[in-house]
């Protein structure tokens, strides 16, 4: 094993000041190469609070998201600065374990991603198996922890009979929810989805959306919409982007109805994207 | 081909001409599909020629003595070649402990950093070795495992077939692993995996039925190698199954049989040539399985 696996964060929750935002963003600025695809973006997201980023592509929104597990650097030439900081650790921070954060911050991404070859039951538990030592549930545990994660995404009483099935024989909306399930299953302080319903039909996106409603709960939930009515469904506050840069964050209800900018208001109007 | 002919006069209607471009093209299709057929039925007359004429020639040396009984003396009739296919398993279970490790993890190595520098030059390198005669890893085997020792000996054969597989594996391992599509390696990571678990329990795992196929393409392939064993395994009249001693393999004993004025040694070799072609069949239709489970059982 090359990578020491260095616990997360040090010192991390009897620190937790209880009025940091869940994910504090400052000054983040994300390059592929040469292209500055995210430029000096702050952002506060609230606990239990559902944000949705929206706008053209291109604009860097998923960027952005990726930037929140750290998963923008595993691309070729990406680069990342500023800070983000997990319920008031810094996970940029030298030393910090980008492996580690990834534990607590949930990814679904735009397509569903069950892994082929594992079974539901097992797809659902792929991330308790890179536990270590106590935080690696035992075998009942597990089994308990598919259940309720399954249960949480909506998906247990058409899956609970065939656990042992391979999740490709799923439909895609089902899919999209063991990808959920596989997410919740660790526990994640933040769930970050990309675009979840994008491969998506209307009966099983409506089903997504109610689930992001119902998770806002538990956790922290920060989703990346083409759809600007699913982020006026789901959404406590919206942000909008634009060409790499955050041009507006409001309440959603406030930044449909009565945008602060002219250019939020054109792209919710329709004059592009 | 496309468009109006401009070397023909512009007579009739546009419909003439269209009609006309079609009836062209319906022929010169007709003529390139013969063309085709023809060719995949050539591809297929020197298999089927030489798997009739070692039928032919061989089949009455097939019995059960022929893998019971070792080889005898000329002139005294009967025996087998218990010992050569035997050879032949032990030197492909040494090839396949050297080649299948080594050429599965360089495969998986070249798929996964594709653009980097070592990458580029292993693969080359690797296209290289791919080249080879099989007679220079020989050379190469007897170069460092039998002049040394002073000894011919499975082992060294073994090794030798071994470098002739690592190129084979890694090409199809790398092929096979670049099919996995990269959201499974994304969705990994942002579970939390470190990258050599993405790589060894979701990566490897997807493609194995991919690698599984190419390990037994490989192992039939060197299966049948003669060149390489020469000076070796060299070959042995009499029953071992040390990896230190001179071993016995079927290709060697068909060469040295079919090289004799002996009637009953050439039969002999014909039957060798068959079991031979036998065992490459079976791991090549157990590989065309091993895919076709793949492919079903897919449904992504």
């Amino acid at each position: 094993m090359l990578v020491a696996e260095t616990e997360l964060m040090p010192a991390a929750e009897p620190s937790r000041a209880p009025a940091a935002p869940a994910v504090s963003i400052e000054s983040l600025n994300a390059w592929f190469g040469s292209v500055h695809a995210v430029r000096g973006v702050d952002l506060a997201v609230g606990h239990h609070e559902v944000t949705a980023i929206i706008g053209p592509s291109g604009c860097g929104k998923s960027t952005l998201l990726r930037c929140i597990n750290r998963m923008h650097e595993t691309v070729p030439g990406a680069r990342v600065t500023g800070s983000i900081r997990l319920a008031g650790r810094d996970m940029y921070a030298p030393g910090t374990n980008a492996i580690a954060v990834r534990r607590h911050v949930g990814m679904v991404f735009q397509r569903p991603t069950p892994f082929p070859t594992m079974s539901i039951r097992e797809n659902v538990a792929a991330g308790l198996k890179v536990l270590k030592g106590s935080d690696r549930p035992s075998r009942s545990e597990t089994a308990e922890i598919v259940e309720r994660a399954l249960q949480r995404a909506a998906l247990w009483d058409e899956v609970k009979d065939r656990l042992g099935a391979p999740a490709t024989g799923l439909s895609g909306g089902q899919q999209q929810r063991l990808c959920i399930a596989r997410a919740l299953a660790t526990e994640p302080e933040v769930l970050l989805l990309d675009e979840p319903t994008a491969s998506l039909d209307p009966i099983s996106t409506q089903r997504v959306e109610e689930l992001v409603y119902e998770l806002r709960r538990d956790m922290t939930v920060v989703i990346v919409t083409h759809n600007m009515q699913q982020a006026a469904r789901v959404s406590d506050r919206t942000v909008f982007m634009l060409a790499g840069e955050m041009v507006e964050v409001a309440p959603t209800r406030a930044l449909f109805m009565a945008p602060g900018d002219p250019r939020t208001e054109a792209y919710i109007t329709g004059r592009f994207g | 081909m496309t468009g109006v002919p401009t070397t023909r006069r512009p007579t009739g209607s546009f419909a003439v001409r269209a009609a006309r471009t079609v009836r062209r093209r319906s022929v010169l299709s007709g003529a390139m599909i013969a063309l085709t057929y023809t060719a995949a039925i050539l591809a297929m007359v020197p298999l089927v020629l030489i798997l009739g004429y070692l039928i032919v020639k061989g089949a009455g040396a097939i019995s059960l003595d022929f893998f019971t009984q070792m080889p005898r003396p000329v002139g005294e009739p009967g025996g087998g070649m218990a010992n050569a296919i035997v050879g032949t398993l032990i030197l492909v279970g040494v090839a396949s402990a050297i080649g299948l490790p080594v050429g599965i993890g360089a495969g998986l190595y070249l798929a996964e950093y594709r653009t980097s520098r070592l990458a580029t030059l292993v693969r080359f390198l690797s296209d290289v070795l791919n080249g080879l005669p099989s007679i220079v890893m020989g050379i190469f085997a007897w170069q460092i495992l039998v002049r040394p020792f002073g000894k011919f000996s499975a082992m060294a054969g073994g090794v030798a077939l071994g470098a002739m597989m690592i190129p084979l594996v890694t090409r199809t391992t790398e092929e096979m692993v670049r099919t996995v599509p990269n959201t499974l390696r994304e969705a990994a990571l942002a579970l939390g995996y470190p990258q050599w678990r993405v790589s060894l329990t979701i990566v490897l795992r997807t493609a194995l039925a991919g690698i599984v196929t190419g390990a037994l393409v490989a192992v039939a392939r060197i299966a049948g190698e003669t060149a390489p064993l020469l000076f070796t395994a060299l070959g042995n009249n009499f029953w071992s199954t040390s990896l230190w001693e001179p071993i016995a393999a079927l290709p060697l004993q068909i060469f040295t049989y079919a090289n004799t004025p002996y009637d009953e040694w050439r039969t002999l070799a014909f039957g060798g040539a068959l079991v031979l072609i036998a065992i490459i069949l079976i791991i090549s239709i157990v590989a065309r399985l091993v895919t076709g489970r793949r492919h079903a059982g897919g449904g992504d």
